[in-house]
């Protein structure tokens, strides 16, 4: 049973402002902790000038392979670097373009031998802003000469998942130690990913608030914005804003679409929760595919030109993002109007909070639902779109590999309490962006998840959610 | 339309590996759901753990039935670890955190930082731990026909496998039938029904659900090795979509039954080839390609947990009258 | 158990014997019982800001029938929940039979005998009449999962449960619907089913919260007959009820509460007449004509004043000696 709560919000607004000042310095305070094995010996930073090249070396046992010698030419420039500690070397590059890696086979360690000889010297091409790396495996030296790496297959057999890195965000960068300058950028970084994510899991949490359902195919609301965005842009020739905007207003239809279509006749029937929930797992997995059917497994790139970086301080930042940042805030800032001074908002909120005692208030239940999604779908889209660019590509199963962080968002913010969302969603995007400085980047998705999985163990309802009976 | 070649393939997939393996995972959730409506979305960690535990202890050395006992095992330990704090929380909550949970152990598998003991992305390869099981087989190294079905009797994809791998399903329906109708089961089918009348005949709740739990979790360990004995252990095929063709093919045969995951199974996987397979033959390149093909046979597999979920959520072989959707 | 209910000379006995025990007991909140199978001190229950339960003592008498009523919202089911270990107290120890029951769960709590049911009846429907029966048995070593997989190891316990559970059925009258599935029964039956159920551990204390609630009257006589033959065998039996005649028919001892607080206790006949129980039925000032016009004077405001900082302070010397 909910309790009744009362309709005025603005103390939580107050509150989740000091509770995002709280976390946000105390996740700062967390990662600052550097890791004894990270001591920086002054790393190559990638930023608007710089370029760099780096690697990592280890011996065919694992273990770093320390003092090896290796020069970098090109671009008239000559630079000889060694690796470190751990194995680990770095190059800074002014100039973009194509330059050779040679490594000193003298200066490996006592009985290593390159795995694949003539691999050595390589070519790497490198871009301003960037790091590329190149790759030199230690080990019996194989008899057919792959690459650097040995092939990774992606799974043929079954519905294959490839992680949900569909590119790298602009001024990410994922090698490195730490450094203040690191955690500034990543701060940024986080900031912007969360407020990118927060317009996804708004209508995620207030779909649940209104309805009682966990959307697993919400994701797919986001895929949706962005694979729009990319045909207006790249099929028609639209421009980005027209392609952003159409995106939008189709998000909002399909959201309607599937309230009258799907939930609400379902909700007639009085069809569970649950079954509910599972209807949306299929819809999720028919969605998925159905994207990848017309579009491919690739990534799609939205916008192809590279875009423009702006430099704030030590902290780089591309135009786009910046505009994106605009954008999500405002139409955040309109949702909070929306939900706490009209009175369709106030309503919503109502429903959110007991539905039996709205409908008896007089409020269309219904009709508000229908609202909800069709919004929850706006959102979506757009945050689809925004965070296409931002990740400077989207692909099938872009929204897939999102939803576990706008559950986590949804959760940590408190399950149906929309401003909890944004909350949420802006400690999820700071762990994901800064847990780069201490994790490797392929596991920043698990210290989110890691987060989820801690909330429901300590606080189930969430930051701002109330403490109903769980269970 | 090659008819017999259409007809060999959509009958090899009645009794191939993979169907056996699904069928397993599904019993394991069948306990979960079926049995104690315990809403389990990360099955398919379960089996990823038991894929790296069998591989990783064969890969050090040893022996097979160890093995097996370690991928069991860490399928318990991790039941543990989900059980203890969630099985208080309600059920969409245990649906978000296993989903999370095996999203998790999928993560740190294909990390890069475990390169050494789980081969990352690239995975185990099957060659590096297929060795004490092919060694246990008492057949000779050749290969059988049996009608128009050749397989290896030992290596990879073998009838070895298929041996194992259908007992091992056999002797799971014969556990599932055992507890549904002991007094065991009872209990969890009450418990699926209102934990709190239970509680109040004086039975110890919690340990019952993590009970089912855990059981479920090494069904779903032995699954995962079936499952990889014929290929290799690739993190990112043992993910999300897993778990949700298991319960597709839970709900298609119908939760809450003996033999309803087996069916589900035989039906999801030979009709999931017979679609592709005569769409294969049947749709020129041009409207359909390949790739195009095989996701479109997945779309299919979406829709139909759709309709399942809506119209007969009781599957093939359920009971309306005991339906078992009420989540705990 | 026999099948029979117990003969009126019987019954009229047995009411008379466990009258004489409680003849000396006290009339006053929280009174000391001769013999209690549960003592309970300082129990409170807070909700946020809101006090559901505050009961200083309460003690149940062994083997008399107590009814436990008050108006909605008193906190009757909050009680019986933290007794039953269905919720956990803010403040309070308890004990059941002299083992305190403080912190313990609510299955151990009925698997040391004392057992309840629910308001809002918890029949697990999707299963068979027969089948809710023999969950509610003890010890059946079927239902550890190791046993569970050997059936001659509980084949026998279970024969014994399914003979117990039909005995049960057939007192009840319901072991024509043996075979048929819970959820089919009607509304009264299905209460009937939970007091079948609740006996078959053969519990030392039966907790039945609004057992009335829902039933037709026709089928009411027949409960009030089950649960008096309950307190003939023995057994003691707490009850929340709203229905009076029930109260007065049956119940040795009525206990009052009325905003989380016992505000009464007594034999049935006299503890109806209590001021203190009008008043939380009533409210204070229900024989006063709110329509009369000469009651809006000063004198009468300054009285009802008065009588509230009163209250005020009677009740914060209450909580300072508590």
């Amino acid at each position: 049973m909910r309790e009744l709560a009362t309709l005025d919000r603005s103390p939580t607004l107050r509150r989740s402002a000091s509770v995002l000042l709280v976390l946000l310095v105390a996740s700062l305070a967390l990662l600052i902790a550097p890791s004894p094995a990270r001591a920086a010996t002054g790393p190559c930073v990638a930023d608007a000038a710089t370029g760099c090249i780096n690697g990592t070396i280890r011996t065919s046992a694992g273990q770093p392979a320390v003092g090896v010698s290796l020069t970098v030419e090109g671009g008239g420039t000559t630079v000889t670097v060694t690796t470190d500690a751990e194995g680990k070397w770095t190059a800074p590059v002014t100039a973009a373009g194509d330059y050779t890696v040679t490594l000193d086979p003298a200066t490996l360690p006592a009985g290593e031998t390159l795995r694949n000889p003539s691999g050595n010297p390589r070519t790497v091409t490198v871009t301003l802003g960037s790091s590329s790396g190149a790759l030199f495996p230690l080990g019996e030296p194989a008899a057919s000469g792959g690459g650097g790496t040995g092939p990774s297959p992606t799974a043929s057999a079954g519905a294959g998942e490839t992680d949900g890195e569909t590119g790298a965000p602009t001024g990410s960068s994922t090698e490195g130690g730490f450094s203040w300058s690191r955690l500034a950028q990543q701060t940024v970084s986080g900031i912007v990913f969360g407020i990118l994510l927060a317009l996804a899991s708004v209508g995620l949490s207030l779909i649940y608030g209104t309805t009682g359902l966990s959307n697993f195919a919400h994701g797919e609301q986001v895929t949706l914005g962005a694979i729009l965005a990319y045909i207006g842009v790249q099929t028609f020739g639209l421009p980005l804003l027209v392609s952003g905007l159409l995106a939008v207003i189709a998000g909002a239809a399909s959201g309607w679409i599937q309230d009258a279509g799907i939930w609400h006749p379902l909700r007639r029937r009085r069809v569970g929760t649950t079954q509910q929930m599972i209807v949306t797992i299929g819809l999720s997995m028919a969605l998925q595919y159905t994207y990848q059917f017309f579009f491919g497994a690739s990534a799609l790139r939205i916008v192809t030109a590279n875009p423009d970086i702006v430099t704030i301080g030590t902290v780089r930042i591309s135009v786009t993002s910046i505009w994106s940042v605009i954008i999500a805030s405002a139409v955040l800032g309109a949702v909070a109007y929306f939900l706490l001074a009209t009175r369709i908002g106030r309503a919503t909120r109502a429903v959110s909070d007991n539905p039996a005692l709205a409908a008896a208030s007089g409020i269309t239940v219904e009709r508000v639902i229908r609202l909800v999604w069709t919004l929850g779908g706006a959102l979506a889209a757009l945050g689809g779109v925004l965070m296409g660019l931002y990740l400077n590509a989207t692909s099938w199963n872009m929204g897939g590999a999102l939803l576990l962080l706008m559950f986590s968002a949804v959760t940590l913010g408190g399950l149906g309490a929309p401003f909890g969302a944004l909350v949420g969603s802006i400690v999820i995007g700071l762990v994901v962006e800064l847990s780069n400085l201490v994790l490797p980047s392929d596991m920043r998705y698990a210290g989110a998840l890691l987060i989820l999985i801690l909330v429901l163990l300590l606080r189930p309802q969430g930051l701002l959610g109330r403490a109903e009976r769980i269970g | 339309m090659d008819w017999s070649r259409i007809f060999t393939n959509v009958a090899g997939e009645i009794f191939a590996p993979t169907t056996a393996a699904y069928a397993l995972g599904a019993i394991g959730l069948n306990i979960h759901f079926g049995l104690t409506g315990l809403l389990n979305m990360g099955q398919a960690g379960f089996m990823l753990l038991g894929a790296y535990g069998f591989a990783i202890a064969t890969i050090a050395g040893w022996p097979l039935y160890a093995a097996v006992l370690v991928a069991m095992a860490a399928a318990a330990v991790f039941a543990l670890i989900l059980g203890i704090p969630t099985l208080k929380l309600r059920g969409d909550y245990l649906a978000i955190v296993t989903i999370a949970a095996a999203e998790i152990v999928r993560l740190v598998g294909r990390s890069t930082a475990l390169t050494e003991i789980t081969g990352a992305s690239s995975g185990l390869r099957g060659n590096e731990y297929k060795h004490t099981f092919t060694g246990a087989s008492p057949f000779p190294d050749t290969v059988w026909s049996l009608g128009p079905f050749s397989y290896a009797t030992n290596a990879s994809n073998s009838w070895w496998i298929r041996i194992v791998a259908w007992v091992v399903v056999g002797l799971a329906c014969l556990l599932v039938y055992l507890l549904i109708k002991s007094p065991w089961g009872r209990v969890l089918k009450g418990i699926r029904e209102d934990e709190d009348a239970v509680r109040s005949l004086g039975k110890n709740v919690y340990s019952y659900k993590m009970q089912s739990l855990i059981l479920g979790g090494v069904i779903g360990a032995v699954a995962g090795i079936i499952y990889v004995l014929p290929r290799a252990v690739q993190p990112d095929s043992m993910g999300r979509p897993m778990t949700f063709f298991i319960w597709t093919i839970l709900l298609l045969g119908g939760a809450a039954t003996v033999f309803g995951p087996v069916l589900g199974s035989i039906i999801f996987w030979a009709g999931l080839m017979l679609i592709k397979t005569v769409m294969r033959d049947g749709v020129p390149e041009t409207i359909m390609r390949n790739e195009q093909i095989e996701q479109f046979g997945w779309i299919i597999v979406g829709v139909t947990l759709m309709l399942l979920v809506i119209f007969r959520p009781q599957g093939i072989l359920g009971d309306k009258k005991e339906l078992a959707i009420n989540v705990r | 158990m026999s099948a029979d209910l117990p003969t009126t000379d019987v019954r009229e006995s047995r009411r008379a014997a466990v009258a004489a025990t409680l003849a000396d007991v006290e009339r006053v909140p929280g009174a000391k019982k001769p013999d209690p199978i549960v003592v309970a001190d300082h129990i409170t229950r807070h909700f946020g800001g809101m006090t559901a339960v505050d009961v200083d003592h309460i003690e149940i008498q062994r083997g008399a029938i107590t009814a436990l009523i008050g108006p909605n919202g008193a906190g009757k089911t909050t009680l019986f929940n933290l007794l039953t270990g269905f919720d956990k107290p803010s403040t309070g120890t308890w004990s059941f039979d002299g083992k305190s029951l403080h912190g313990v769960s609510a299955a151990r709590v009925a698997r040391s005998g004392m057992v309840r049911t629910f308001q809002l009846t918890k029949a697990l429907s999707r299963m068979l009449v027969i089948e809710n029966m023999r969950l509610g048995a003890t010890k059946q070593p079927g239902e550890n999962l190791a046993t569970a997989l050997f059936p001659p190891l509980w084949k026998a316990r279970e024969k014994e449960i399914t003979v117990q559970a039909e005995e049960l059925l057939a007192r009840f009258k319901l072991d024509t619907k043996r075979d048929d599935f819970a959820g089919s029964l009607s509304g009264g039956q299905r209460k009937l089913l939970e007091m079948a159920r609740a006996l078959m551990s053969k519990p030392t204390m039966v907790m039945l919260d609004e057992p009335m609630a829902g039933v037709n009257p026709a089928l009411t006589q027949s409960l009030l007959g089950h649960v008096e033959a309950l307190r003939d065998e023995g057994t003691t039996v707490l009850f929340v009820e709203h229905d009076m005649h029930m109260v007065r028919h049956i119940s040795d001892w009525v206990i009052v509460m009325a905003e989380g607080r016992i505000v009464a206790e007594g034999p049935p006949e006299t503890v109806m007449q209590d001021q203190a129980v009008v008043d939380a039925y009533l409210g204070k000032h229900h024989d006063t004509d709110l329509g009369d016009d000469s009651l809006l004077d000063d004198d009468t405001t300054e009285q009802l004043e008065a009588e509230v900082r009163a209250e005020a302070i009677a009740r914060g010397e209450q909580e300072e000696t508590s």
